[in-house]
């Protein structure tokens, strides 16, 4: 479904990405694990076109993205969540959904996302006249996620959505994202939570300063003392 | 209801000349104007927060465009075509510098309006030979409020019908992050080319419809920066993101100033910066948003 091919991206003389490559199949989570400055956001940034890489390729289909600007890109079925919080602060929980249902064929499905949403994240509904941002960090996250779900989204892009929240708000996050892959819609993380993450997804690709170090299902991965030492801080039997 | 309030409110002040000396007319003039350009101004950048100093750029724009044209085409035909002069320069300026952010389109637009007038001092004194032109046109001090007065309640009722609209939402949204609003699937480029060309097509018509009583125009009155920055003044002061937020800055500063540049004609300046600085330090959102922070206050000490 989504296809990257080779991707280089440059600031300036700094690289921050050397030719990765990875795909991401219909129906599957795909996880893109990295520390800070491992170069996850400006890959995203490049499939959610806001960042112009150097060479390489990116695929949705028979589509080439890096000719599309953001907002074709939801056109297109691709919705992405910024790192940090993807919301407008000053509007209402419902302005902000209604504003996720931007695209043409997401504006006649909008009811149907807003039930969908409300069923996902139950303590929207009780809040939807609040002021977006007046919610807590985890509130203000499942607002972002709602808000790019009611585009009726074929894939969803999600950057960092645990960046800056409590371990026990990540936890909601995370089970409102376990919720949303039953669904079956095509998810791309980017995260630094590699333990949650890899809980969760089906594939998982490891980026270190800028080079893909490695890829492969997330059980493996989950198990492999390479990974455990450099990106989940422990030993094998913490895992239980 | 508030309809009607808004209607009778139009009618007293439709009337308002009859009542009032020639120096009152002055006066409701001058701040029917400068409500007219802080809530135009406000059109666009009290949703985007891009902060412009061009206003006098496009004002000037339409005083010389009637100026240029006043002996040659119908009254009728000279304001429209001053209003096309500003929409098409709107069009181009917005075309290239939409995308700067920040700063750089606040030191940009001050440029623009810099700009404008040394291109038209130059155009006159080398290509027509003569700097400064006269406008002779059978108007009277009345039909200039009027035509003022409409052009005021007609942005003001754009403004509200726009802040209803889908176009305002993503106004508001571009203004709040421009990240998230694309990819929310907002045409960023349209979405503020749409609201600057407006909101320059109603300053420029401002300048059209005030020049007649400049009578004599030359760059230096047509473009004086001082406009641009009382317009800002006006906007914030009030409250550039409510609908009469502007209009409420625009009338007490307009007469504050009309009495100062009376007393300290030399000085007055001063004020202005001084309280720009005031008003940017004490109400940063405008005195309707620093009112409604109050009734909250009360409000919890109550509970």
């Amino acid at each position: 479904m989504l296809e990257v091919r080779d991707l280089t991206i440059r600031y300036g003389k700094h690289v921050a990405l050397q030719d990765a490559s990875l795909s991401v199949s219909k129906g599957t989570m795909v996880a893109i694990l990295g520390a800070n400055g491992a170069g996850k956001s400006s890959l995203l940034g490049a499939i959610g076109g806001r960042v112009r890489p150097s060479g390489g390729e990116i695929l949705y289909g028979a589509q080439n993205l890096l000719e599309l600007k953001p907002h074709e890109l939801v056109e297109k079925g691709i919705a992405l969540v910024p790192e940090g919080r993807g919301i407008f602060p000053g509007l209402t929980v419902s302005e902000n959904l209604s504003l996720g249902a931007n695209p043409v064929h997401a504006r006649a499905k909008s009811d149907a996302g807003r039930e969908q949403v409300f069923t996902l994240f139950p303590k929207l509904a009780e809040r939807r006249t609040q002021i977006a941002g007046t919610m807590s960090g985890g509130e203000q996250q499942m607002v972002a996620i709602g808000r790019a779900l009611m585009s009726a989204p074929e894939m969803l892009l999600l950057d960092e959505p645990s960046l800056g929240l409590a371990p026990i708000v990540v936890q909601e996050v995370f089970s409102a994202l376990r919720r949303i892959r039953q669904t079956g819609l095509t998810i791309l993380i980017v995260e630094q939570n590699a333990r949650a993450t890899l809980d969760l997804a089906d594939h998982a690709y490891l980026l270190e300063a800028g080079r893909i170090s490695g890829s492969g299902p997330a059980e493996t991965l989950r198990n492999d003392p390479a990974v455990v030492r450099a990106f989940l801080g422990g030993a094998v039997t913490a895992q239980t | 209801m508030k309809v009607l309030l808004i209607a009778a409110g139009l009618a007293v002040l439709a009337c308002a000349p009859f009542a009032v000396s020639d120096y009152g007319l002055g006066l409701l003039i001058g701040a029917v104007t400068y409500v007219t350009l802080a809530s135009g101004w406000a059109l666009f950048s009290g949703p985007t927060r891009y902060v412009s100093l061009a206003t006098v750029a496009f004002y000037g724009i339409g005083a010389y465009t009637v100026a240029v044209l006043n002996e040659a085409l119908p009254y009728p035909l000279v304001l429209i075509s001053a209003a096309a002069v500003g929409a098409a320069i709107a069009l181009v300026v917005g075309l290239s510098t939409l995308r700067l952010a920040g700063i750089y389109f606040v030191i940009f637009t001050f440029g623009l309006a810099e700009l404008v007038r040394q291109l038209i001092t130059w155009f006159e004194v080398n290509v027509t030979g003569t700097l400064g032109r006269y406008i002779f046109l059978d108007l009277t001090a009345r039909d200039i409020y009027w035509q003022m007065l409409a052009l005021g309640a007609a942005t003001i009722g754009l403004t509200a019908w726009i802040n209803r609209s889908r176009l305002g939402l993503a106004l508001r949204v571009v203004g709040d992050d421009e990240v998230v609003a694309a990819h929310s699937g907002i045409n960023l480029a349209r979405t503020k080319l749409i609201a600057f060309v407006l909101s320059a097509t109603i300053l420029t018509l401002a300048g059209a419809i005030a020049s007649p009583r400049f009578v004599y125009v030359e760059p230096a009155i047509a473009f004086n920066p001082t406009i641009s920055f009382l317009t800002v003044i006006m906007a914030l002061l009030g409250g550039a993101n409510r609908l009469w937020g502007p209009a409420l800055g625009a009338v007490p500063l307009f007469l504050v100033f009309e009495w100062l540049s009376a007393n300290f004609p030399d000085t007055y300046p001063i004020f202005l910066g001084l309280l720009f600085i005031a008003v940017v330090f004490a109400l940063p959102d405008g005195i309707l948003a620093g009112l409604e922070k109050l009734r909250r206050r009360g409000g919890e000490v109550r509970a």
